[in-house]
């Protein structure tokens, strides 16, 4: 599509050029909007999920952050929302210094880092109505990624190699997850963790989390490893590297990309999962998007609101890392000019 | 001689003393996951009851779920799984009889398990009629009722005070709420149909009377939205969106008094129902214990009476309601804003558990139907 209309174009296809961005510019609209129009509403000075129209005419006595205190507990709200941001802006800063080339590996460790000393804040905090399944779910998330992680990305090696037989069936079992209805999911795990006694447990939720994950990553790792030159790995071997070691030194810094964008979409696959914790968990598991859902049906106030600003900003934070760090593996192959 | 009986009434007193503390306590779990419906209620559970076990019991976790809206499946699939993990699950009459029946809910002996009145009234004599099945535990009475705006222009200044207003658009014109199932639908719709009060389920039996309801239903059916959860209507009738809505009763009062907003409670032809507790059945010893424990404290004359200074539901047992006093923030007097109150209760019903329990499938069936034409 160009850019800017010829001069020489007809009615019809002035009209095509105007039609185009204007169903471009509502389908844009009819996505998004949603998700904007919580964002001031969490402002609400009112318990009801309503423009009054003090917020209408932007008197400040309109709004309050009354909803975001609700959310970090009545005592110290301000350092919590602090340490909050302090995550969000240092994974920012993290995917920020990776575009710039510097070794991204910090990012990750930076971001658990903080992950690590908020959920330890947070721990002795029990009673506080949102912050318990916040805990439960920055607990939950990073360890279902990991697992994820590490399975999803030794399947997808595995898979890539010529010689697996009955490939195409393993891999669509291990894709399944994504495929099934979750509800399904949730019942079969929910009947089968019960016997095994992993029901109602943290690491039932975990694993339950990681098999969700498992089909993201597998499906960007193999992605990159399309690209990934085989001959670089003999090239390893044939200087005495033993295959551990080349999968470290050589495979897994070429990959890194694609290990990263599956592993954020693991996270946030279980960050904001509900159907199968409401199974597999039980109230001690109580997890951000299950307290959403239960607020939601039983008392509609605007904290979830307030929760629901905050998590959408750490998707948006999350996938533009993977944007960024997309960009750069493209750079660095030469792709695009960055 | 002195010293050797001295020595055998210690002795026995070391061996006795420990014995009766177990009889006393048995040996309970250190925590308890109890099962309710969120909101302003699961807050005021929290404040009334398990707040002073709490503080009664150091080291006690309590964990609440907020699941009472699929009590009944959920249990089923716990029996199922053979993986019990509720203690103590608060449900309406209804869903307590069907567990009941279904042998998921532990059969008690209420005077056993229930702390008497103060005056040693026993408990199955004070809760009374309430105990309307042998495995429910009553807390609350509570009724479903309606609430209109109170600025509504083209109303001229009428105020509904009648169920049929419910019903007649041109008085008051309008969108309405009403709850997404055909339970107090249909009665009241009956009722305004000419139905005396008393002969509306021998109506509702027949073909013609269904016909009849779903006929004076018809005429709101296109200005009505449908609510399925108690949080719906309270905030519908706050942004507008309608002006004349059902709910629970604790709701409208949380609105109007606790929220400020201009609001006002219709309370003619309120449905009275029931919610309390039921133990699951199958519980371990040391849980069971611990659960027991915990409903004859939460349960008994005082306690029930706590519960009404944070929301405005009839306490169930009849030695409760002299000790209403007024809202733990507010600082009103509660008993006007119990749907107990005489001046409330000038016209009510209480509804038909078992009439319902017979034909509520089918007519579950039928009332989805008609939504959807």
């Amino acid at each position: 599509m160009d850019h800017k209309l010829p001069p020489y174009a007809s009615t019809g296809h002035k009209i095509w050029f105007y039609g185009f961005r204007v169903i471009c510019g509502l389908i844009f609209f009819f996505l998004i909007a949603p998700i904007l129009i919580i964002i001031p509403l969490s402002f609400n000075a009112q318990d009801f999920f309503t423009f009054t129209p003090e917020m209408l005419r932007l008197d400040p006595e309109g709004y309050s952050l009354k909803h975001y205190r609700d959310f970090f507990g009545d005592d110290g709200y301000p350092w919590r929302g602090l340490l909050i941001g302090a995550v969000l802006g240092a994974g920012f800063a993290g995917a920020m210094w990776a575009w710039k080339g510097e070794r991204y590996i910090v990012l990750p460790v930076l971001v658990g880092a903080l992950f690590g000393l908020i959920v330890g804040k947070l721990w002795g905090l029990d009673g506080a109505e949102w912050m318990t399944p916040l805990r439960n779910s920055l607990v939950i998330a990073p360890m279902a990624t990991l697992l994820s992680v590490s399975l999803g990305t030794l399947a997808a090696i595995g898979l890539s190699q010529t010689h697996v037989p009955f490939k195409g069936a393993i891999m669509a079992i291990l894709i399944s997850p994504m495929i099934v209805p979750l509800i399904i999911s949730a019942a079969g795990m929910y009947f089968f963790y019960s016997r095994v006694g992993l029901q109602g447990t943290y690491w039932g939720v975990v694993l339950a989390h990681a098999a969700l994950g498992i089909p993201f990553v597998i499906i960007t790792v193999t992605a990159t490893l399309v690209g990934f030159d085989r001959s670089l790995t003999r090239a390893a071997a044939s200087l005495g590297a033993n295959p551990v070691t080349t999968f470290f030194k050589i495979q897994m810094p070429l990959i890194l990309p694609g290990v990263i964008s599956g592993g954020l979409f693991a996270f946030i696959t279980s960050f904001d999962e509900v159907v199968v914790v409401l199974f597999v968990g039980s109230a001690g598991q109580q997890t951000l998007p299950w307290q959403m859902f239960t607020g939601l049906r039983e008392q509609i106030s605007p904290t979830i609101l307030a929760a629901a600003t905050i998590l959408v900003s750490i998707s948006i934070l999350l996938l533009t890392t993977v944007e960024i760090l997309r960009r750069r593996s493209e750079r660095l192959r030469g792709m695009s000019p960055g | 001689m002195k010293l050797k009986s001295l020595m055998l009434l210690t002795t026995g007193a070391a061996f006795a003393a420990p014995m009766v503390l177990a009889e006393a306590h048995g040996n309970m779990a250190d925590s308890m996951t109890l099962v309710s419906w969120g909101g302003a209620y699961q807050t005021s559970q929290i404040r009334a009851y398990s707040d002073p076990y709490q503080a009664m019991h150091e080291g006690l976790e309590v964990i609440w779920d907020e699941s009472s809206g699929e009590a009944v499946a959920r249990m089923r699939a716990m029996e199922e799984a053979g993986n019990i993990t509720w203690d103590l699950v608060d449900v309406v009459a209804s869903d307590a009889i069907r567990l009941c029946d279904e042998g998921l809910a532990m059969e008690i002996d209420h005077d056993e398990v229930l702390a008497p009145a103060p005056d040693g009234t026993p408990a199955s004599e004070d809760f009374g009629d309430l105990i309307v099945s042998d495995c429910f535990i009553p807390q609350i009475v509570y009724s479903t009722t309606f609430g209109y705006r109170t600025d509504v222009e083209e109303w001229g200044g009428n105020t509904p005070d009648d169920i049929c207003d419910v019903f007649d658009l041109e008085n008051f014109p309008g969108q309405r709420s009403l709850e997404r199932r055909p339970i107090g639908n249909m009665e009241w719709a009956l009722m305004c149909d000419g139905v005396a009060m008393e002969d509306v389920y021998d109506v509702l039996e027949t073909e013609e009377g269904i016909e009849r309801a779903f006929a004076v239903l018809d005429t709101v059916k296109d200005s009505t939205v449908w609510w399925t959860a108690g949080a719906d209507t309270p905030q519908l009738l706050a942004d507008g969106e309608v002006v004349f809505g059902s709910t629970y009763n604790g709701r409208l009062f949380s609105l109007i008094e606790e929220q400020d907003q201009p609001v006002a409670m219709m309370w003619d032809a309120q449905v009275f129902d029931l919610d309390g507790w039921i133990i699951p059945e199958g519980l371990p010893e040391d849980r069971l214990n611990r659960v027991l424990d915990f409903v004859r404290f939460a349960t008994d004359t005082q306690r029930l009476a706590d519960q009404a200074q944070y929301i405005s539901y009839g306490p169930a047992r009849a030695s409760s309601a002299p000790l209403v006093s007024t809202h733990a923030d507010l600082g009103i007097d509660m008993a006007p804003h119990m749907p107990t109150d005489p001046a409330n209760a000038t016209r009510t019903f209480l509804f038909n558990y078992e009439w319902w329990a017979d034909y509520r499938d089918d007519l579950d069936a039928r009332f989805q139907a008609w939504l959807s034409q």
